[in-house]
């Protein structure tokens, strides 16, 4: 058991000092900026809560919040289950499960305006493997810039590439922790395969599912120099992410008080979400 | 062989092409590039790799990005230990709040902290400092390296804390000398995931930076737009940033799963 010690918090303290710098200073700021007006030279009008209706009933933002929400979806339902899959088949020890390990975790320590470059490269119409693949060995016409459902697809695609390592790992992470004896035992009650993946390791792997779910939205929600590098937004504002657009209205356009309302807006939504997640995935525990 | 291992060698294939072509158009010549397609380097050329390596704009990028990945993983460990060490021994007002608190911070958008970011390191006067990203990174990295240093210690037993001070250890030397090594696996994992996520981070690294700290990538969005598009240049600098990533990912081969399972949501 844990005691209680109010000098805990001075453990705590140096954390909370610097997280706290990096945290409430910019909050504040966005804050500040979101109820005002200003037309440069440091003047600022008080505006009241005006930009927040302005951005709430907004086209281009619900456009862009739709996308994003598109996105966000098409990851966790591709990345979760295929990342499940993976983890359940790979090997569980042996010379090939560290070669595994490292080739997967690879793409993630990738810099992210890499990631979009090099599938930029690779997705050339002309002279990338995949465009050319596709335009001329299979026919089928492809280029990102001039189609939408193209772009969609190559981020999609993109984002999978990066990212189902983290849910294959963390999945094989909670599979690893099965004792054996569990699965003797489902081996003498004559239990499917099916069976043991229901009963024995979706439940054990609950908890890195949770943890894969959260950071997997947390991450997709607020995905940016990929797709920016990589589509720009585009064609037209079919890619606009509600990043992409944040950035470009703060510092393409620099509409602060919209942009700092649009952030704080965007920032509810994630903690909402994540919160809604995290209650759900975890409410059975107290029982 | 099973079948089921088809599964994981078409997904690591899948991972390895693109890397593949990257590295494969790094050795061609931009007149190969542009003329048209080929699967391998037809006149395999270093010309892009010399190219970066005699100028100090593309190698300061690189040395640049190592240091403040290098300091924020430092600073975010060094301040992460004894704050989930706080975390998993004791119960403290408001303990489960600040937790979560701290998480919250993983979740905000770097979009949204980009400009008063600029604005606050200009304010204290370390904007374009290596300490600066460093800094900002924390913002993210911190509640990262509490959240699983704090698993790997709360499976460490109270026991042991309890026995070394009857022995008479002071809570330093316990902490230095007994309870370190017994957690080092974790501190591995935490330095691994701060690494990384410093590494790959670009739009805090970019805004902060003007000249004298300016990382890699950034260097490399400004070559992609300025220079004309040099493929070979642009696919040559990408393959060099997987490097880094690469050897430290090799040491912590063994412990990259199970850093994931021990962390609490």
């Amino acid at each position: 058991m844990k005691t209680l010690n109010q000098r805990a918090w001075f453990f705590v303290l140096p954390v909370l000092v610097l997280v706290a710098f990096n945290a409430l200073i910019p909050i504040m700021t966005v804050v500040n900026y979101s109820v005002q007006e200003t037309f440069g030279d440091n003047l600022f009008f008080w505006q009241g809560l005006d930009w927040f209706q302005q951005i709430l009933r907004s086209d281009r933002f619900h456009a862009a919040l739709g996308r994003q929400f598109l996105f966000t979806g098409l990851i966790l339902a591709i990345e979760i289950p295929l990342g499940i899959i993976i983890a359940l088949s790979m090997p569980r020890q042996g010379f090939w499960v560290p070669v595994c390990l490292v080739t997967m975790a690879l793409p993630m320590l990738i810099p992210w305006n890499v990631v979009g470059s090099m599938w930029n490269i690779f997705t050339l119409p002309d002279i990338g493997l995949l465009g050319y693949f596709l335009n001329h060995t299979l026919g089928i016409p492809y280029d990102m810039t001039q189609s939408p459902i193209a772009a969609w697809i190559t981020i999609v695609v993109m984002d999978v590439w990066h990212w189902t390592s983290l849910v294959v790992l963390l999945c094989y992470a909670g599979l690893m922790s099965i004792p054996d004896a569990y699965y003797q035992a489902a081996k003498i009650d004559g239990a499917s395969s099916w069976a043991v993946f229901r009963y024995i390791q979706l439940p054990k792997m609950k908890t890195v599912l949770t943890i894969a779910i959260l950071l997997r939205f947390m991450d997709s929600f607020n995905i940016y120099t990929e797709p920016f590098t990589l589509t720009g937004g585009g064609p037209g504002n079919s890619t606009t992410l509600l990043s992409i657009d944040l950035v470009k209205i703060a510092l393409g356009q620099f509409d602060l008080g919209p942009a700092a309302a649009m952030s704080l807006i965007y920032f509810a939504i994630t903690l909402l979400v994540s919160w809604v997640f995290y209650t759900v995935m975890t409410k059975g525990d107290t029982n | 062989m099973q079948v089921r291992y088809l599964i994981p060698l078409i997904y690591i294939l899948f991972l390895m092409l693109p890397i593949y072509w990257l590295v494969a158009m790094s050795f061609k010549t931009t007149n190969e590039i542009l003329s048209g397609f080929s699967l391998f380097p037809q006149t395999f050329t270093f010309e892009n790799y010399a190219a970066i390596f005699s100028d100090p704009t593309w190698y300061w990028g690189y040395i640049n990005s190592i240091i403040y990945v290098t300091i924020n993983t430092v600073i975010s460990v060094c301040v992460a230990l004894p704050a989930a060490y706080g975390f998993s021994r004791y119960h403290f007002l408001g303990d489960k709040h600040l937790f979560f608190w701290l998480l919250t911070n993983r979740m905000a958008p770097a979009a949204v902290f980009a400009l008063p970011f600029f604005q606050l390191y200009s304010a204290v006067g370390l904007f374009d400092t290596h300490l600066a990203v460093a800094l900002s990174h924390c913002l993210f990295n911190i509640p990262l390296a509490v959240w699983i240093l704090e698993g790997f210690m709360r499976a460490v037993p109270k026991e042991l804390d309890e026995t070394a001070y009857i022995d008479g250890y002071s809570f330093p030397r316990f902490f230095v000398q007994i309870f370190l090594p017994t957690i080092k696996a974790g501190v591995g994992v935490t330095a691994f995931f701060c690494f990384m996520f410093s590494w790959v981070e670009l739009l805090l690294a970019k805004t902060l930076t003007a000249v004298e700290a300016k990382p890699i990538a950034a260097v490399m969005t400004r070559t992609a737009s300025s220079a004309g598009y040099e493929l070979g240049l642009l696919a040559a600098a990408g393959a060099l940033t997987i490097i880094p990533g690469a050897i430290v990912i090799y040491f912590v081969r063994n412990y990259i799963a199970k850093g994931f399972a021990l962390g609490r949501v």
